[in-house]
């Protein structure tokens, strides 16, 4: 019984629990059935970016079926899903998409990463118009690397989801805590791309010393 | 007569459907679960029931298949670790994305480089799976790996994989790709002989 | 190469006399073709095309000629690959523009297929095309501050001029490169740029452009008329690819398709890489067919690098078995998704992906990996076929393919749903599907034979027997049977290559992991699944090419997308756009 209790720190995240609730063994219980529930039904978005949606659809075909795991209900809203695949090369010009879809997506959401491309860039990292990761923007949960990732791959990624769904508690997930989440603003589309998150940086940062200071390191290092 | 087409698209279907299971009954208990099971399903005459039930059952790796590099040692006779690798840099020359930072070790009394590298950095998140560093290494040191199980929660902490973590025995490579390991054995046998003989 | 030149030039010579001054031979070294003067172009180009029967535009770049040498002078070269579309080689002919005020005349009147090279020469080179109708950036977005091609730009995350990057080796301490930009990302702004004043443009010219287009149209009854965008993300639209529509009611009036979701910058990082570095890249061209586009490649550097990289019998023959191989998945997939795109949800996709997932396991076996193969060096392949694999392609080429194909055809080709939703849908007439530059299967299905491996034979392709597939109503459901067409006739070359597939040597010599490849141009091309798939690589004789261009058949494909689409109703656009078969790899580069 007692390690069922739930610890301290489940306690302190701003809720008032009663003190006679503190050791209710009905929550933990919850999160098992809440997380069953989750974990076999994780719709993910029907959203391909690039070579690892081909790989993502193969997945989702008959040899490797990604229904076993309940989830071959690709969703081509973002209202109705419940993990976006960034498969694929994450660019400038498609980010404020990605970001926008994400605002969309009803909680409980995750994003997982699938390839070197979406986890940090991948090898058009140096490109001018890659970002460096889909997780500069939307908050990612699980990453699987490879180029592209084959279809078990993914799956691995996708049970390591399931682990993490099954490791979350209703009380700590991060939208629902009081006052809910706000939705990430969508960056802008400038002379460059522009995070509005970053906004502040540009007070302090010149264009300028940017430059200076890869060109000098390179010197150096040669 | 209109609608033939379509009834003959639905005999097609019906005959999929019933070809998985008379190919059940037909491999009856051996079609899932089992090397033969997969290699049938793998095959021209495969029909029916497709799927590869991953992770209960996996499809066979090909020896040649490619994932994330790995560095090989050789373990010595004494139980030390010696690495192949002798950190000439071609692997970072020829990597396409640049994904490969060398640290060579130098002696610190003399300052000259010694053949074995301090550290050796691979930065999976760039790394494209090509190849390169595998085919162009002159030492058979650096081999790509046939392990794709490796996702995470965090790439900041875990995607830039160094020397430690790269570094796997030969007998580990001899596993995965037994031809080719046979094969790198005789020429480094053959020119040892021929050493020998001079 | 001095034997295709040598046609043209005789031909010119006429022209010279015509245009005195006008036309002169390129005579550098390890270049060919001819300079025509800029002013001139029209006049010359007309020619051509009314009185020489070149008149298909096949390919538009910009080279960046930027010299720091003080004698020299810097300049932009545009460089026009034109064929016949009875066959033939090719007519090369450039034009040299200042760097400081790019202008050039558009030939978008002539040749309607330049529409979208011209603004991807404007978007990434900068330079202006006089008369062009909508000189919009097409790849970048409009208010995107340089143009990337240009020799003298520097991205956010620029280390050095070329690769291998010096402070990787041997004092190799790892980074991030993120970590040394000050915003964390990959992002750059010009001096004195303040976001707070900066407004998000919604696109204003690419609507005006639309309604410009929609005005041309016009109904009895006034309607208002709506503008939607279907996409970026859309599941009928094979990717990140938008295609803003003016509709009057279910009608479209005008359709402009937008793209660049997916440039990842492919020629640009091409131009740092050394030339080897650059093979695994093409893989992710066209992600569904990573054989052709290394096929393409590897010609273009063969023709550069000359004798000392040509092919060993048998690595001929494997190139062609991988490139046939690859034809008959891509249009397993490409038949598939169009069924999807119908409505036939999945069933033709899943049964298509079946026969795919055989044939990628052959590609894994060889090559390592499903998708990306990366197989093809300069001068033969990388490794021999393994133990087994020769009876498996034979299993599979001579039993189960030919009897899925025909399984494909009895429960599709008759099927009088997509019958009724195909026939004399998005028609291309053959004149036009020449004029926009249409290749491979949409040019074929509108009745053009034309086909590069008869029309311009390369590797061994002369050597075997097979029919160049055509069709003559250019409808979508030709474009489809086009493809069960092409499947079947690449199924008789693989017989044909198994049967006579030699012993021997793979590789012309040794693999080194730095070619040399003397200083020149060529242009390399192959007709991939997709339709003439072109590789134009200049070398200034060091290790990386000085301009890397890619020919994407898609991308020019789409060129005629609003043409085949305007008059018709929405629901047909989204079987328009899957019968022309895209990958956005391969359009946005």
């Amino acid at each position: 019984m007692s390690e069922m209790n739930p610890p301290e720190n489940m306690n302190s995240n701003g809720y008032e629990v009663p003190p006679e609730m503190r050791n209710n063994i009905a929550i933990t219980t919850l999160d098992k059935i809440w997380n069953m529930g989750r974990r076999y039904s994780v719709w993910p978005m029907m959203f391909g970016l690039a070579c690892c949606a081909i790989e993502m659809i193969c997945t989702a075909a008959s040899r490797y079926d990604l229904a076993r795991f309940g989830m071959e209900v690709m969703r081509p809203s973002p209202r109705q899903a419940d993990l976006m695949i960034v498969s694929g090369t994450v660019t400038k010009k498609m980010i404020p998409q990605i970001v926008r879809l994400y605002n969309q997506m009803p909680e409980p959401k995750y994003v997982l990463a699938m390839g070197a491309c979406a986890s940090g860039g991948g090898p058009f990292k140096e490109g001018y118009n890659v970002v460096s990761g889909v997780d500069k923007y939307v908050p990612v949960d699980v990453y699987v690397p490879g180029c592209p990732p084959t279809p078990q791959a993914l799956l691995h990624g996708l049970m390591k989801l399931q682990e993490k769904i099954d490791s979350e508690s209703i009380r700590t997930v991060r939208w629902y805590q009081p006052g809910g989440e706000e939705p990430i603003p969508v960056p802008i589309l400038g002379p460059d791309i522009i995070d509005p998150r970053d906004f502040p940086k540009f007070k302090s940062v010149k264009a300028a010393p940017a430059k200076a200071e890869t060109a000098a390191e390179s010197a150096e290092a040669a | 007569m209109f609608g033939l087409g379509i009834l003959k698209g639905m005999w097609v279907t019906l005959t999929h459907f019933v070809g998985s299971f008379v190919d059940d009954i037909r491999w009856l208990g051996r079609r899932y679960y089992t090397p033969e099971g997969i290699a049938h399903r793998t095959s021209k005459d495969a029909r029916g029931v497709f799927t590869v039930q991953y992770p209960e059952e996996s499809l066979p790796i090909p020896e040649e298949f490619r994932f994330i590099p790995f560095l090989i040692y050789d373990v010595e006779e004494d139980g030390s670790h010696q690495d192949r690798c002798t950190s000439c840099g071609i692997c970072a020359k020829v990597c396409p994305p640049q994904c490969i930072w060398i640290v060579r070790t130098d002696d610190p009394e003399t300052g000259r480089p010694v053949p074995e590298p301090a550290e050796f950095f691979i930065d999976i998140d760039i790394c494209m799976n090509c190849g390169y560093c595998a085919e162009y290494c002159p030492f058979d040191a650096i081999k790509m790996d046939h392990d794709f199980e490796l996702s995470s929660f965090d790439r900041h902490a875990e995607h830039i994989y160094n020397k430690d973590k790269l570094s796997k025995p030969a007998s580990y490579y001899a596993g995965i790709r037994p031809t080719n390991y046979a094969r790198e054995e005789a020429i480094k046998a053959e020119k040892e002989a021929k050493k020998a003989n001079r | 190469m001095t034997e295709q030149a040598a046609a043209p030039e005789r031909e010119l010579t006429a022209l010279e006399q015509r245009f005195p001054g006008v036309v002169t031979l390129d005579e550098r070294k390890g270049y060919e073709g001819h300079i025509v003067q800029a002013d001139k172009l029209i006049e010359f180009a007309t020619a051509l095309r009314d009185e020489m029967g070149y008149d298909y535009l096949s390919s538009i770049t910009a080279v960046d000629y930027l010299t720091d040498d003080e004698e020299a002078e810097s300049f932009f070269e545009l460089v026009y690959h034109m064929y016949k579309s009875t066959g033939g080689a090719a007519l090369v002919f450039k034009i040299q523009i200042p760097r400081d005020n790019p202008v050039v005349d558009s030939l978008v009147e002539l040749y309607p297929g330049a529409d979208f090279q011209e603004r991807e020469a404007w978007d990434l080179m900068g330079i202006k095309f006089e008369g062009h109708p909508d000189l919009r950036r097409i790849l970048m977005w409009d208010g995107f501050e340089g143009f990337p091609l240009r020799k003298d730009w520097k991205e956010p995350y620029y280390e050095e001029d070329a690769k291998p990057f010096g402070n990787r080796w041997p004092g190799g301490q790892v980074y991030r490169i993120e970590d040394k930009n000050p915003y964390g990302k990959n992002n750059q702004y010009p001096d004195g740029f303040d976001p707070s004043t900066w407004k998000e443009s919604e696109d204003p010219k690419l609507y005006e452009v639309l309604e410009k287009a929609a005005m041309e149209y016009s109904e009895d009854i006034d309607t208002e008329q709506v503008v939607v965008n279907l996409g970026p993300q859309h599941p009928s639209t094979h990717g990140v690819f938008r295609m803003a529509v003016r509709l009057d009611g279910e009608t479209i009036v005008a359709l402009k398709p937008v793209m660049g979701y997916l440039h990842r910058n492919h020629e640009q990082i091409g131009e740092r890489n050394t030339f080897i570095m650059n093979m695994p890249f093409t893989d992710r061209l066209d992600y569904l067919s990573s054989m052709s586009n290394n096929f393409g490649y590897a010609l273009a550097v063969e023709k550069l690098m000359g004798d000392k990289a040509t092919p060993p019998e048998r690595a001929e023959y494997l190139r062609v078995i991988m490139a046939e191989l690859t034809r008959i998945s891509n249009h397993l997939w490409a038949i598939g998704f169009l069924l999807n795109d119908l409505g036939a949800f999945f069933t033709p996709a899943l049964y298509a992906i079946e026969e795919r997932e055989l044939i990628l396991d052959i590609f894994e076996a060889v090559t390592g990996s499903r998708m990306m193969c990366n197989y093809f060096r300069f001068g033969g392949v990388a490794r021999d076929l393994p133990e087994g694999t020769e009876q498996k392609i034979k299993d599979l080429v001579l039993e189960r393919l030919p009897r899925k194909i025909d399984e494909l055809d009895l429960y599709l080709t008759e099927n009088e749903l997509i019958r009724s939703r195909c026939e004399g849908v998005g028609v291309i007439t053959p004149e036009d599907a020449i004029a926009y530059s249409a290749a491979g299967p949409v040019l074929r299905a509108s009745g053009v034979p034309y086909d590069i491996r008869k029309a311009d034979p390369y590797s061994i392709y002369d050597e075997f027997k097979f029919d160049v597939a055509a069709r003559y109503h250019g409808d979508v459901y030709d474009r489809y049977l086009i493809r069960v067409d092409e499947m079947r006739q690449s199924l008789r070359i693989l017989q044909q290559a198994l049967k006579k597939l030699p012993k021997g040597e793979i590789l012309n010599g040794k693999n080194p992991y730095q070619v040399r490849v003397p200083a020149g141009e060529a242009y390399g091309r192959v007709e991939g699944p997709k339709g003439e798939l072109g590789f134009y690589v200049v070398s200034n004789g060091k290790p990386n090419p000085w301009r890397y261009h890619v020919r994407a058949p898609s991308f020019i494909n789409l060129t005629i997308l609003e043409k085949m689409c305007v008059g018709q109703k929405v629901a047909d656009v989204v079987v328009n756009l899957g019968s022309i078969d895209i990958v956005l790899g391969e359009v946005d580069r």
